[in-house]
């Protein structure tokens, strides 16, 4: 076993039927982390509790949304001199391709999220939260709803909770299907009763979010690893992992290998452990080709490490023993996002794989910038030409350049979410692009169709 | 007849509007409320809505078509999504997608004659670990294969619960939507 003696946590009971009630969760240990957040004081001056975020910047949580930013910071950002009502927004959008474990813990976790949402709101002095839901969630949702009601009939939400004399209001949202409204900007239009369109930062959600007041938006497993941080404490909590890559993460692992799943563990995994041991291998007995370790929007990885370098100039040629956390990740050009890793062995057509993906991209914008709603549209159309046989000398130049003159110019980062594995696609996969062009089909026999 | 909540939507409806601080955010929830009470949300419903909101119909229709989840009036009684994108697709979502045109008899984004059935495409439905995915109505159909969807097309077909619910817990007694919450903690704020 690569990981010894590592218990789940925020998986703890996952797939129980029946395990997801309060009594079982308080059977457990469950909200005494929050009993003991809600006896400490808020400074009066701010209403907050500086040493609990304190205590989360030592943990060194980071966003388990795709961005991996520190919560404990994201936490110092609010602006707590504005004298405006300041708002919680649960990130439970789940629509990055490849995730799916958000999901997992609102259904049979709920508890541990409801904990995690009143330690947050405790410690930044916020009233009333929000959980925002992805509207094809209906399971899910009915169960955080029956957890919810569960805690307000037990006075875990509502007045004067565990005696603090603080009131804690959380109200599920529901969306309604559009992958954009997963963007905490986008979220939060959405949640204000508008289309979900992001909106230009700064000012941040930190500083003016929903309804124009101080907004936190944290993931639901960010806010449901904080029970375990309390419980724990921050300095045990932030010796799991690497250094600076703390604590369980949860790996999404889909496509071709032959127990696809979902794994809570720390971050010290490899990508060739995770897919060769925990998840049995490449199904059909075939070797990986490429792996996606972050989400669809994260720039692919080679597994042979051919065809493109590392940050630091060297070629990268094992890319397959390349340690699955988020520093790691980055100095191979590539990020962790939402650990949600897709993989696709060596008889995948890479060009069908990215048409797949421009066409996801291209459906889910927005429209509010021309690099964005234009440069999806091109590529889609681009990459969709070469992919029916009908690529010309030239169009993967073309596909390099529309990608690299979207990144950096819009509102939000959709942009980028559909340059990036351009970009990495066609740098690392070339030949098998200029195969398609120059013989109109693919190199592979058998292209994914859709 | 002109659309109005009933009892129930209507007390989860002024629930809502104790949650937000704005009359405008119950928008989305209460277009949930709509589907939940007539099945789908149409013209009537949300001149209802904005008039009980005090927002302009235009711009409920505006927010409204912005998201693909909602139930039209066209749909059919059972909507069945199929998820295509890549993690799905990896795992053979084209033919579970055939299974379905071919069962049902119908082509996406079609509605059968008997207003049973609507088939439609959909992106990443966030259950890509037990690919490919498709959902009908409320329900997730996990793993699936074109033997399973020949079976959920005739257990629909004769008016039974489908085989091969998700693996995960399925809705005891149906959606209740803020129901629970509204009944647990009356007083809403
Ligand atoms: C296009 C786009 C889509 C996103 N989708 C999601 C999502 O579905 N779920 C999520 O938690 N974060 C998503 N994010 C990240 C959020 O914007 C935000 O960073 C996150 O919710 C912050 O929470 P965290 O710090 O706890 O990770 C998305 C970001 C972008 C740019
Ligand atoms: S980058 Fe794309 S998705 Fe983001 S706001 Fe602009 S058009 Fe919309
Ligand atoms: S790709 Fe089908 S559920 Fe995510």
């Amino acid at each position: 076993m690569i990981v010894k003696d590592f218990k789940p946590v925020l998986f703890d009971g996952a797939y129980v039927k029946g395990g997801w009630t309060l009594e079982n969760y308080e059977k457990k240990g469950g909200y005494q982390a929050a009993r003991k957040v809600l006896a400490m004081p808020r400074d009066p001056a701010t209403n907050n509790i500086p040493a609990m975020i304190e205590e989360v910047k030592k943990s060194n949580l980071r966003g388990r949304g795709g961005a991996g930013f520190p919560t404990g910071m994201k936490w110092s950002f609010v602006d707590y001199k504005s004298k405006k009502n300041r708002y919680l927004a649960v990130n439970c959008d789940e629509s990055e391709p490849g995730t799916c474990k958000d999901r997992v813990v609102v259904t049979y976790n709920p508890h541990m999220l409801i904990e995690g949402i009143l330690i947050c709101m405790h410690t930044c002095g916020i009233e009333n939260g929000y959980v925002y839901i992805r509207g094809e969630f209906c399971v899910e949702f009915q169960h955080l709803v029956n957890a919810m009601a569960e805690a307000y009939k037990a006075g875990y939400l509502g007045k004067n909770v565990f005696g603090s004399g603080h009131t804690f209001h959380v109200t599920p949202h529901r969306g309604a299907g559009a992958y954009i409204c997963g963007e905490e900007t986008g979220l939060l239009s959405s949640l204000e009763g508008d289309r979900g369109y992001p909106k230009v930062k700064p000012p941040f959600p930190a500083v003016e979010g929903a309804w124009r007041s101080p907004t936190v938006v944290n993931n639901v497993q960010t806010l449901s690893s904080l029970p375990g941080i309390v419980n724990m404490g921050a300095e045990a909590w932030s010796k799991i992992g690497p250094e600076r890559n703390s604590g369980s993460m949860v790996y999404c692992v889909s496509g071709h290998v032959n127990k696809p799943g979902l794994y809570e563990m720390p971050m010290h995994v490899t990508l060739k452990e995770l897919i060769e041991e925990v998840c049995g291998g490449i199904s059909d007995g075939l070797k990986a080709k490429a792996i996606i370790p972050g989400g669809s929007s994260m720039p692919v990885l080679r597994v042979d490490g051919k065809g493109y370098k590392a940050s630091n100039g060297k070629d990268l040629t094992d890319d397959y023993n390349i340690r699955m956390d988020y520093d790691t990740l980055k100095n191979a050009n590539t990020l962790l996002g939402s650990a949600a890793v897709i993989v696709m062995h060596e008889k995948t057509c890479m060009v069908s794989a990215l048409y797949n993906l421009v066409r996801f991209y291209h459906h889910e914008s927005c429209g509010q910038c021309t690099p964005c709603r234009e440069g999806s549209g091109w590529l889609e159309k681009l990459v969709g030409r070469i992919y029916r046989g009908k690529g010309k000398p030239g169009d993967l130049e073309t596909l390099l350049s529309v990608a690299g003159q979207m990144s950096g110019t819009t509102i939000c980062l959709l942009a980028d979410s559909v340059a990036m594995p351009v970009g990495a696609f066609v740098t690392k996969f070339r030949e098998e692009f200029e195969h398609y062009v120059q013989h109109g089909k693919s190199m592979i026999a058998d292209p994914i169709k859709l | 007849m002109a659309f109005q909540f009933n009892d129930e939507m209507k007390k989860q409806f002024e629930w809502l509007k104790q949650r937000y601080p704005t009359r405008q955010a119950v928008l989305l929830p209460a277009l949930r409320l709509v589907e939940a009470q007539q099945g789908f949300v149409d013209e009537p419903s949300m001149e209802y809505v904005a008039r009980e909101l005090d927002l302009a119909p235009a711009f409920v229709n505006g927010v409204f078509t912005f998201y693909s989840h909602y139930r039209r009036k066209s749909d059919g009684e059972h909507v069945v999504w199929v998820c295509h994108t890549l993690p799905c697709a990896l795992r053979g979502a084209c033919k579970i997608l055939e299974a379905f045109q071919e069962h049902l008899k119908l082509g996406v984004g079609e509605t059968s004659a008997d207003g049973k059935f609507t088939l439609k495409k959909a992106e990443c439905l966030g259950s890509c670990t037990t690919h490919p995915v498709a959902q009908i109505n409320e329900d997730y159909f996990e793993n699936l294969t074109p033997e399973k969807v020949r079976d959920i097309v005739l257990a629909l077909k004769n008016g039974e619960k489908p085989p091969h619910l998700s693996n995960g817990p399925s809705l005891e007694g149906g959606m209740k939507h803020w129901g629970p919450l509204a009944d647990a903690y009356p007083e809403g704020k």
